[in-house]
């Protein structure tokens, strides 16, 4: 959730798991035997190296990432900061009756959701046809240089990206410029919160649908080449090869992270909204992690907002779960394997 | 031109150039704001004022803005900010995180299981937002750089992409160099390091990346504008308009001398915010798909 954090895409959000439960599994073989056989002792002694390795990761993920979720319980107090955690006064589930009556709550979720819910249909399938396209292409120089060109700005910052679309769409913006100079009004549709939720889908889509298509890239060099040779040799056009062929080959990848999007429902990115939520408005562009932001850190309310993050982070875990649990009933592995 | 196979035929001529202007198309869809963008921050006063706006034909460059920017002031410390945090988080990120992976990547070690779970259950949550800023500040860290630094040191994502790549490397390379009685540090040092470039070249610029681009650890965090990285100030002076008042730029100019249009100045800080990565990328790039994705999918 913090920004900090690198940004994967799509790609990584699949096959890093993935990977990590096939070598788990080797990891238990091994585990089982060596256990029954070395005494603790002797076990220490044989990987103390590769445990002081380890400790510095995991002295670092536990203070910064599990030691704040004990902190989650102000969300059952009236906290303050001058009280403290120890000593403010607990108020039960009060904080979250308030959060449920509250409208501008169910606004952001109601954002959130459709935010989600448009990108679904306009962002996701167009990393699929981008690198069917780029599998296309067969000279391999000019496919590395195209590559390379759309997976760039997955590395920029979203305040580069938003920046550039206001120099290109904005008021005094490219596009307001050559209306003007054609003498039509000129537009800006920086600030605009009808066509706001377009606006954010574009600005996703030019960042990271060339990153997108790694995964499915890699899927598509996966498909055995004999498979179009056959089908051509049967007589197959170029497009029944890719509806017959192609296509079935990335449904397994598809479906997951379909079914992984909808897990993460609840997070469309929050600096892309938090940069764009004052020209826009808070009707429009207020998204779950912005109305925790603005809620707490500029009035105050340090357990309503603790609340809302809990609410959020635990709907959105029982969601990751359902739709890992879905994942599996289509034979995928998700994000963990199933043990 | 390569070969084709010998059944696919030659693509029609129609299809060959709807492909070709789709590619170009996209192509130019990324690179002509970053053109507009480099372009303007080059421009004169005059030009800038002929074109309305963003300069699309090249005329005559200045590198004046650069020179107020870089003559100290705001600009110039958040760009000494920005690198300094990358390149001690990098450092720091890089390190921990290679270590960790290798002490994760031989199963059945000592509590390899139970430290491996603690990483992977950090993909299902995060944590949280209003409890981060509370360690945060009870640690004191608000208003340090450190902020910026230790939150996202570790990324779990990063860990096991680097785990899984180890974990491909033949047990015999490396059992070989533990009869000859090499600690794992050394293993590690001169064995699998070496073997592992192309990945850790990717990690790292994931890693750097990640910080060069922080923005809201930075907003969250960070009260005092004097330790304000470039993102912020990019969003500040550019996104939001505020004005750059000369000196706070940099120094007063030399009389007689005029300012660089202020358009020239905000676009050269977003140039100079995009600088690092295209600089950095191209060496990275190549090894994306074959370092990470690869690796990562085989497990």
């Amino acid at each position: 959730m913090l920004s900090d954090r690198v940004r994967t895409g799509p790609a990584g959000d699949l096959t890093s798991p993935a990977g990590a439960g096939t070598s788990k599994d080797v990891g238990k073989k091994a585990a089982r035997t060596s256990r029954t056989r070395q005494p603790l002792s002797s076990r220490l002694k044989r990987d103390w190296q590769l445990l002081l390795m380890t400790l510095p990761a995991i002295a670092l993920l536990l203070v910064f990432h599990y030691v704040p979720l004990l902190g989650n319980v102000i969300a059952f107090q009236d906290y303050s900061p001058y009280v403290g955690m120890k000593d403010s006064p607990w108020v039960g589930l009060s904080n979250f009756q308030w959060l449920l009556l509250d409208e501008s709550f169910w606004d952001a979720t109601l954002n959130t959701l459709s935010i989600t819910a448009f990108q679904l249909i306009f962002y996701f399938p167009v990393p699929i046809m981008l690198a069917v396209l780029l599998d296309s292409v067969v000279r391999p120089r000019l496919r590395l240089f195209v590559q390379g060109i759309v997976y760039m700005p997955h590395f920029f910052s979203w305040v580069l990206v938003v920046t550039l679309f206001q120099q290109m769409f904005g008021g005094a913006g490219v596009l307001s410029q050559t209306l003007r100079n054609q003498g039509y009004d000129g537009i800006d549709l920086m600030t605009n919160p009808d066509t706001f939720i377009a606006l954010v889908t574009a600005e996703t889509i030019w960042k990271d649908a060339g990153w997108g298509t790694i995964i499915f890239l890699a899927a598509l060099a996966a498909i055995n080449q004999n498979l179009y040779e056959a089908a051509a040799v049967d007589g197959a056009s170029r497009w029944r090869r890719m509806w017959h062929i192609t296509l079935p080959g990335l449904r397994p990848i598809i479906i997951l992270l379909l079914i992984l999007r909808l897990g993460e429902a609840l997070n469309v990115g929050f600096e892309q909204f938090f940069l764009q939520r004052d020209a826009v408005g808070r009707d429009a562009a207020e998204v779950l992690d912005t109305f925790v932001y603005w809620r707490t850190l500029l009035t105050g309310e340090w357990s309503y907002g603790a609340a809302a993050g809990l609410v959020k982070g635990l709907v959105g875990l029982i969601l990751i779960l359902v739709a890992n649990k879905v994942a599996h009933r289509f034979g995928e592995d998700g994000i963990y394997k199933r043990s | 031109m390569t070969t084709l196979p010998p059944w696919a035929e030659r693509p029609s001529r129609a299809g060959g150039l709807v492909k070709g202007l789709l590619l170009t198309l996209i192509t130019l869809c990324v690179l002509f704001p970053i053109y507009m963008v480099v372009l303007t921050s080059l421009s004169t006063q005059e030009a800038v004022t002929e074109a309305g706006g963003l300069v699309t034909v090249p005329g005559e460059l200045s590198f004046a803005a650069y020179g107020e920017l870089f003559s100290g002031g705001v600009v110039s410390r958040s760009v000494m900010v920005s690198l300094g945090v990358t390149l001690v988080g990098t450092t720091i990120s890089l390190t921990v995180t290679v270590l960790a992976a290798y002490g994760l990547s031989r199963p059945g070690s000592l509590l390899h299981r139970p430290m491996l779970f603690l990483v992977l259950l950090t993909f299902l949550f995060g944590p949280g937002m209003i409890p981060s800023y509370l360690l945060i500040s009870s640690l004191g860290l608000i208003d340090t750089y450190w902020s910026l630094i230790l939150p996202g040191a570790v990324a779990a994502f990063n860990l096991v992409v680097m785990r899984s790549f180890f974990m491909n490397i033949p047990a015999e390379v490396t059992d070989s160099a533990r009869v000859d009685g090499a600690s794992e540090f050394r293993i590690l040092l001169r064995l699998v390091l070496p073997m592992s470039k192309g990945v850790t070249a990717v990690i790292g610029l994931f890693y750097a990346v990640g910080y060069w681009n922080s923005f809201f650890n930075a907003v969250l965090y960070l009260n005092d504008n004097a330790k304000w990285p470039l993102q912020v100030v990019l969003r500040q002076y550019v996104l939001q308009g505020q004005s750059l008042i000369v000196g706070q730029t940099g120094n007063t100019t030399i009389a007689g001398q005029p300012l660089p249009p202020s358009l020239a100045i905000q676009m050269a800080i977003v140039v100079i915010a995009l600088l690092p990565v295209l600089f950095v990328y191209p060496f990275v790039q190549r090894h994306f798909t074959k370092g990470v994705i690869i690796g990562a999918i085989k497990g």
